[in-house]
């Protein structure tokens, strides 16, 4: 018998319809995979699954859980089962904890209130489960507080506080989505784990393809509040016969078409750094001492081609992203020098970067914080604009917008309009034609599609690929993901604490990498096909 | 007070539309509307001179020729209370122009740029913070005498670390966004920045602390009128009246009665229009209508 | 957690110095001597000059500066021009009717504003929350003078519960000293009382949005147990921010409010100093209020590290 079944499950909220007619099991020990984009109505599926939904949400259709009419349950019979036979992971691991309790009582809350147990056997549980979540009580003491731990550590206190009771079935929404590959593979292994020893069932939520075809036995697939289709993890994938299925699989290993251009050793480098670093000041320890100060970017030296991409990829805090800011020159290096068409331009005020800038531009990860929301889109993607000598004229600057808007597949008429009237995808676009306006030699893109579902990230990618061929325009591309990196780069750097441990042609280095962080990064990458092989091999 | 410093995504139309569909800022809206028109009207017409003492109308409770009744100098209270509103207005809103003049400034460059001068911002801050509105009138007082302009002066110089505050909080809430980066990306300095970015965004939250402080200037200038510090007689104030009823509480209970009433609704008009702008503006106090 | 503390303290004395500067200069500012002020205008050139020197008026500034600061140091806050007597005999008498007043009016408001806020905002949006709510914006817009006056004549002139005004001292018993203190009290406290609650309303609505309030349901706590457990102390930042610079408009709210009920505290005082421009009695009085809204202000920043462990560890 299933341990979760439900049945023609149609939700409105506020008279929205969210979801339709949607089926879908969990026995128990199974992972059943719930694939979708962004709307799809897969977090909602969940917290009606909890009873968690905002007040205004109606569920009609059923929900069995372990032989419980959940959507007929009333409150106090719900608080019984969350927490105690069904657990559930959240997305963000940083807001998921109260910040002003400890560790050791928010793991212990749960037990205490639904066995009734005493505050020493709940916190003697609670320290069971950490440990066996992987925080040991050496480093992670029950008197921890969320701050002091990081992203991953945190999250391994959520898994412990939703399987502190060992539930029948676990609800995990986007478990790994805020962390890196290498912390993602170990929250996995984890989930894995857990699920095999208590032969809970699991019902993961994602929006990545692989993840869940790495993880799961049973799939389903869902758009815009409907089961496209479900089935066997194995079996779905390889087959590919509904459409939309096909349509996520191959938009999940998009790759775009790109001439090879690059050639190697024609004359001077666009860019060029030299033994950068930049140090922050430490937290200090002591009132006497001076806190050592923690370095970022660690002796750094590298060059960009004109019209050449280059991946910068690394963990998450590994010091990507401040390296990017310095050759943006939004921030000054402690020392090292970088040099930008032949110039040094660190060290240089505002006025005299102005030439530097129109000839480098950026595009950000998240299509929705990037743009000033009270602007139009014509100034905003005018704004580069400043930075020329000769300031055009308003008819000039309309037909240059338009031009811009054009090359990335906007309409003219979209100028006019406010960003908030534009969906994501599209932003994205807005943000690439902003970077180009200029015809800028070097485009710095920080995870420019990571926030992007993975239709609209084929599309964004092959612009990028597309702008490149066209323009000549040189990419520092920074990413955490690697099947980005080999859509889209010829040369891959791997940066780990602050410094460049390996750089070659892209394939090279994710085919046979050769330090260790590039080969932890390449094992921990979840990739479909793989995935999929692995899958297929496993039942023979 | 908590900041929400999400910003809106909605141009003009869509705000005014919800802005009528919203009871606090509706009835907010009527309330100020009106207690300025009456302001306006006292300059052109009230029912009584206000200038004029006419003992032998002394005391008079509410009747139909005073409807609020008549003061201990005969003079009609409900015209009082129309030239008072003007005076209590103008009070209030060059006082929040004093502290938005220069606090708006003062708080967006010290979110602009950070380090000492952020800290100097808000030592500076601190120090007049501990000055409470009354304590500073006193002290103004004390140099210059009472009168309605050291009111202004004293309230003015109270709201300005409250706008400085809100502004720099404000401010840094934005200056971490990507679209800021990208400005400095494309070259632009701080104070475009400021000026371009920053202050569009933050006009908002400023709208609503001005609102706020509107309402505690009336009541702040009501306080000094009534300890006798702020607008002096023969003008007519809110607070002036209230001292003048205290004593006559027992005789002439309307004559507090009425021009505390103002005060209240007044005040209640301006809270009502600052929670509606706050509401119609914070896209998760929207969310959950 | 030291490094914090210590940050705090460091910026409460500086605050501190700084308003004393303040109130030195304005001191400076106001015309008049206050030695010829002592003396009367009869007194003679010779005479004036004499006190001066004895006052230590002709001093530099820096040296009158410290030597005036170095006396509120040691409690010396010098002689009233108008009642020759030291300053802080006169503060000594007035500050057991106006810390008591203040204190009652703070802890009353908070009384009330802390259930009222969390009444609210469990039931967020059905009849009681309106109701309370708009009875906040109502007493939120209540001048608090005002409010006294209607209080006076309800309670004193129309049911004569309690005394209209007045202060019978502490030696009269406690009982007759609290009783009037009461309706000021009330008077104070119920305006601050209406802000506390909105913003107790508000920071708790604003705590129960966040992520881990769902992950709290998520453990199976019901709704009460999770406003208890997790929003409460969550919200108490800006409660407690609110509390903190309430205490300020209290203290200068009993200003008026003691000239209302006719209470002998620091506001009659300092009133009374103003009229007969006994300037070092107004210096005095400001002085103590401001060092006390300081405090007060220190204490909230303390409280802050107690209740946010991230304040603790952070320097």
């Amino acid at each position: 018998m299933n341990l979760l079944e439900i049945e023609n499950l149609s939700l409105t909220i506020g008279g929205t319809p969210i979801l339709k007619r949607v089926e879908l099991s969990v026995a128990p020990g199974e992972v059943m995979g719930l694939v979708g984009e962004s709307g799809s109505g897969k977090s909602m599926t969940a917290l009606t699954v909890m009873q968690l939904l905002p007040w205004a949400a109606r569920a009609t259709g059923r929900i069995a859980f372990d032989g419980i009419d959940i959507l007929a349950a009333s409150e106090d019979q719900m608080c019984a089962l969350r927490g105690d036979d069904i657990g559930m992971v959240f997305q963000e691991p940083m807001t998921a904890l109260n910040p002003v309790k400890t560790i050791g009582e928010q793991v212990a809350e749960g037990i205490r209130w639904h066995i009734r147990a005493s505050r020493a056997d709940a916190e003697e549980r609670a320290r069971k489960m950490l440990d066996r979540v992987g925080l040991p009580a050496a480093q992670f003491p029950l008197s921890r507080y969320p701050h002091e731990l990081s992203g991953g550590q945190r999250q391994r206190v959520v898994i412990a506080i939703a399987c502190a009771l060992k539930p029948k079935l676990l609800i995990a929404d986007e478990p790994t989505t805020a962390l890196d590959v290498v912390l993602q593979a170990q929250i996995l292994d984890l989930l894995r784990d857990l699920v095999a020893e208590n032969r809970m069932g699991l019902l993961l939520i994602s929006h990545d393809l692989a993840v869940v075809t790495e993880m799961a036995d049973r799939i389903t697939i869902l758009r815009h509040g409907e089961v496209m289709e479900a089935g066997d993890t194995a079996r779905t994938l390889s087959g590919q016969f509904h459409p939309y299925t096909r349509q996520l699989a191959q938009a999940s290993m998009h790759v775009p078409a790109r001439a090879k251009t690059q050639e190697v050793g024609q004359g001077k480098p666009l860019l060029q750094v030299d033994s950068l670093t930049r140090d922050y000041p430490g937290r200090r320890t002591s009132l006497l001492k001076r806190a050592a100060p923690i370095r970022a970017v660690d002796d750094v030296s590298f060059s960009v081609d004109p019209g050449q991409s280059v991946a910068l990829v690394g963990r998450s805090g590994c010091g990507k992203s401040t390296l990017a800011r310095m050759v943006l020159a939004l921030d000054g290096p402690s020392s090292g020098t970088i040099r930008f068409r032949g110039e040094v331009i660190t060290g240089k005020s505002e006025a005299e970067l102005r030439p530097a800038r129109r000839d480098m531009q950026v595009v950000f990860q998240d299509p929705y914080g990037s743009f000033d929301p009270r602007q139009k889109v014509e100034k905003l993607v005018a704004e580069p604009l400043h930075v020329l000598e000769k300031k055009p004229t308003n008819t000039e600057r309309r037909e240059m917008v338009a031009k811009a808007l054009h090359e990335v597949g906007l309409s003219p008429r979209d100028m006019d309009k406010y960003p908030h009237e534009f969906s994501g995808g599209q932003r994205q676009r807005l943000s690439i034609a902003r970077a180009i306006i200029t015809r800028p030699r070097l485009v710095v893109a920080d995870e420019p599609v990571s926030a992007l579902d993975v239709s609209i990230r084929a599309q964004i990618l092959d612009l990028f690929a597309e702008l490149n061929q066209k323009l000549g325009i040189a990419y520092l591309f920074i990413t955490h993901d690697l099947t980005v990196a080999r859509a889209i780069t010829d040369q891959v750097m791997v940066m780990h604490d602050g410094r460049i441990v390996e750089r070659g042609g892209t394939s090279e280095v994710l085919d046979h990498p050769q330090s260790e962080a590039a080969k932890a990064l390449v094992a921990a990458a979840p990739d479909l096909h793989r995935a999929i092989a692995r899958r297929l091999q496993e039942q023979g | 007070m908590t900041l929400h410093i999400d910003i809106s995504e909605e141009n003009l139309a869509g705000i005014l539309a919800k802005a009528f569909r919203n009871r606090s800022f509706l009835a907010g809206f009527v309330i100020t509307a009106l207690v300025a028109a009456v302001a306006l009207i006292s300059f052109f017409w009230t029912p009584f001179d206000v200038t004029r003492l006419i003992i032998a109308d002394k005391t008079q409770g509410p009747s139909l020729t005073h409807w609020f009744g008549t003061d201990h100098f005969g003079r009609d209270i409900l015209s009082m209370i129309m030239v008072g509103a003007r005076n209590s207005i103008a009070v209030a809103l060059v006082a929040v122009g004093i502290g938005m003049g220069v606090g708006v400034p003062l708080g967006a460059f010290a979110a602009a740029r950070g380090g000492i001068v952020d800290e100097a911002v808000m030592r500076l801050n601190d120090l007049v913070f501990a000055f409470p509105a009354l304590l500073s009138a006193i002290m103004i007082t004390a140099i210059f005498g009472p009168g309605a302009l050291n009111a202004i002066i004293a309230i003015g110089i109270f709201n300005i670390p409250v706008f400085a505050r809100v502004a720099r909080a404000g401010a840094l809430a934005i200056w971490p966004r990507e679209f800021i980066l990208a400005a400095r990306a494309a070259g632009k300095g701080r104070t475009l920045i400021t000026l371009e970015h920053v202050l569009p965004n933050i006009v908002t939250l400023l709208l609503v602390q001005g609102t706020i402080q509107f309402a505690l200037g009336i009541l702040a200038e009501a306080g000094l009128s009534y300890v006798g510090l702020g607008t002096q007689p023969p003008m007519p104030s809110w607070g002036r009246m209230l001292f003048d009823a205290q004593t006559r509480m027992v005789a002439a209970p309307w004559m507090a009665l009425f021009p505390g009433m103002a005060i209240a609704v007044t005040v209640l008009g301006l809270n009502l229009l600052g929670d509606g702008i706050a509401d119609i503006l914070d896209p998760r106090s929207r969310r959950q209508r | 957690m030291t490094a914090y503390l210590l940050k705090r303290l460091a910026i409460a004395l500086a605050t501190l110095a700084l308003a004393s500067m303040v109130v030195f200069a304005v001191l400076e500012i106001i015309p008049g001597d206050p030695a010829r002020l002592m003396l009367g205008l009869n007194a003679s050139a010779e005479q004036v000059e004499l006190l001066r020197n004895q006052m230590g008026l002709d001093a530099p500034l820096a040296a009158r500066y410290l030597r005036w600061a170095g006396g509120l140091l040691s409690l010396d806050f010098g002689r009233s021009y108008t009642y020759s007597v030291p300053v802080i005999d006169l503060v000594r008498e007035r500050v057991v009717v106006s810390l008591p007043l203040a204190l009652i009016a703070l802890a009353l408001s908070t009384v009330i504003a802390i259930p009222v806020g969390l009444f609210s905002a469990s039931r967020r949006g059905r009849a009681g929350d309106t109701i309370a709510m708009g009875a906040a914006q109502l007493g939120v817009a209540v001048p608090n003078f005002w409010f006294a006056l209607m209080l006076i004549y309800l309670f004193a002139v129309w049911l004569r519960l309690v005394p209209a005004g007045g202060f019978p001292g502490w030696s009269a018993g406690v009982w007759p000293a609290l009783k009037s203190l009461l309706l000021p009290a009330v008077a104070l406290a119920l305006p601050q009382a209406a802000i506390l609650a909105r913003v107790t309303r508000s920071a708790l609505i604003e705590v129960l949005h966040e992520d881990y309030i769902r992950t709290a349901r998520a453990k199976g706590l019901p709704y009460r147990a999770v406003l208890w457990r997790h929003a409460l102390r969550n919200a108490m930042i800006p409660v407690l921010t609110i509390l903190g610079l309430q205490f300020a408009f209290l203290l200068a709210g009993t200003i008026i409010i003691e000239n209302i009920f006719y209470l002998p505290g620091l506001g009659r005082l300092v009133f009374q100093a103003i009229t007969q421009r006994d300037l070092i009695v107004v210096e005095s009085v400001v002085m103590l209020l401001v060092a006390a809204v300081i405090a007060v202000n220190l204490l909230v920043d303390l409280s802050y590290a107690v209740v946010d462990p991230r304040l603790r560890s952070r320097q």
